[in-house]
């Protein structure tokens, strides 16, 4: 249970960090740690080269530029939890990373590091499919963009070539007044979700679902948007929502197709499981988005 | 495996990738050799001869080797030594008040009976003395949560949210 030898690289910027990606062999980018680090005790991973980003300072930071949010890939997770900015502009993340495993591994993991890892049972990569993100990657050729619709590739698997490094995160954010919720069923506080859902919603001034997005991680081999849920949710009524008990708003029906999408089939949760339970789990999150859009939730202190 | 008779003629073993680390730990500035692939907890235990901070699951899952890294939580098992370069770090031998005796939340822990074997102990404290600063008058779901990521076979986790509450609890008490 202890990492194979490695030789270390400390690059002071991104120009450098991809350099060196270009030119080492079997080289793996070192970020927050909690999920290579475990790869690396187990052996499951044996770099020749570990290239530690965390003395790179320009790959933090959050701001808000012309209605987008950005945010530095290696942003730890605690202080995008804790960040006023994002608490404002993107609740939803918030929510979602207080099923991010524990405040331990949160102090340490980073937004990029996570994205990158793209393990399909991931809060952060549903969210920023959630919310339309750009990825800004950077190599020895210059930057490009990616959507994060396009980024992942299957299990732990992304669109990142050998040689580049994901260096930032921005999106649009939805205007004040949205309703968002981010809902997941694990063993156990901190677990790998078996199924989550994301969840965000506009009214319209009569108070019908004007705009929906609705985004399952946890089952298949990424986080997938369920577009015959964002379709059919379209122009539902939330007047009847607060006097309706839990089970019976009416989003139970308008989720079902998200037990239709693919799903792992393990003994702790057999396929047909999770893809209940993915319903269940819209369902929740929508009542949940709707409730605050229409500002009947009664939120729990922090 | 280091006889040159098992490798190829020219082809030489890597040496250990060494480097020198620099730190604080509790207060008490340390500098070691260390081989780059050594985890925090290693370093911490092995070179400096800390060993009240206890090495689980080396996989991040138990939080027995939970420290602070600059007043922040981490696992010591998923830090790199030489990772922490520079760093002021916090473990168990440095949670007792400056005479030696036993700091409020320690005295909290040992009243409630928040500790049979004591292996998840050194984490639990830690992990509680940074939630405990920045969340002063917490509910017990909070201090469940908090704790979420350290795991104790003995306790049963009731003996250790008391003592978090008392803890609190007398934290305000002292305060003016």
């Amino acid at each position: 249970m202890k990492p194979s030898a490695f030789q270390y690289h400390r690059p002071a910027s991104v120009s450098e960090a991809v350099q060196l990606l270009a030119t080492l062999d079997n080289a793996k980018l070192l970020a927050g740690g909690q999920s290579l680090m475990p790869m690396m005790n187990f052996r499951a991973v044996m770099a020749d080269h570990v290239i530690d980003l965390n003395g790179i300072a320009e790959l933090s930071g959050i701001s808000l530029r012309d209605g987008r949010l950005h945010i530095g890939a290696m942003t730890r997770q605690r202080d995008i939890e804790h960040s006023p900015l994002v608490a404002e502009h993107c609740p939803l993340l918030v929510e979602a990373y207080h099923q991010v495993g524990h405040r331990q591994t949160r102090n340490r993991g980073t937004l990029g590091g996570s994205l990158s890892h793209f393990d399909p049972a991931s809060e952060q990569p549903a969210c920023i499919l959630a919310m339309d993100g750009m990825l800004v990657i950077q190599s020895p050729r210059g930057q490009r963009e990616l959507p994060m619709s396009a980024f992942g590739q299957g299990i732990m698997s992304t669109a990142l070539e050998h040689d580049e490094v994901l260096v930032s995160i921005h999106f649009s954010v939805w205007p004040a007044g949205h309703g968002w919720a981010f809902e997941e069923f694990a063993r156990r506080h901190g677990d790998f979700a078996m199924a989550g859902a994301a969840a965000l919603l506009e009214l319209d001034a009569a108070r019908r679902i004007q705009r929906a997005v609705v985004v399952v991680c946890g089952l298949g081999n990424g986080p997938v948007r369920v577009s015959a849920v964002e379709q059919a949710l379209i122009g539902f009524d939330t007047a009847a929502l607060a006097s309706a008990k839990p089970g019976t708003t009416g989003f139970e029906a308008l989720a079902a197709p998200a037990s239709q999408l693919e799903a792992f089939d393990d003994p702790h949760a057999p396929k047909e499981y999770r893809q209940r339970l993915a319903a269940t789990m819209v369902a929740r999150a929508l009542r949940r988005a709707a409730l605050r859009a229409r500002g009947e939730f009664q939120e729990l202190a922090a | 495996m280091n006889s040159p008779a098992v490798h190829a003629a020219g082809v030489t073993p890597n040496a250990p990738d060494m480097r020198r680390v620099s730190l604080r730990v509790n207060g008490k500035p340390y500098s070691a050799e260390v081989e780059s692939r050594t985890t925090l907890v290693d370093f911490l235990r092995h070179s400096l001869l800390l060993t009240g901070t206890h090495v689980g699951c080396e996989h991040g899952v138990c939080g027995a080797c939970t420290i602070l890294i600059d007043g922040r939580s981490a696992r010591s098992c998923l830090t790199l030594a030489v990772q922490v370069e520079g760093c002021d770090i916090t473990t168990i031998e440095g949670l007792a008040n400056a005479d030696g005796s036993l700091s409020i939340l320690q005295q909290a822990l040992s009243e409630k009976h928040g500790l049979q074997c004591g292996f998840c102990t050194p984490g639990m404290l830690t992990t509680l003395s940074e939630f405990l600063r920045d969340h002063p008058a917490p509910s017990e779901q909070q201090v469940r949560e908090a704790i979420s990521g350290n795991l104790c076979r003995c306790t049963g986790y009731q003996g250790i949210v008391e003592a978090a509450l008392l803890a609190a609890s007398r934290i305000a008490a002292d305060r003016p």
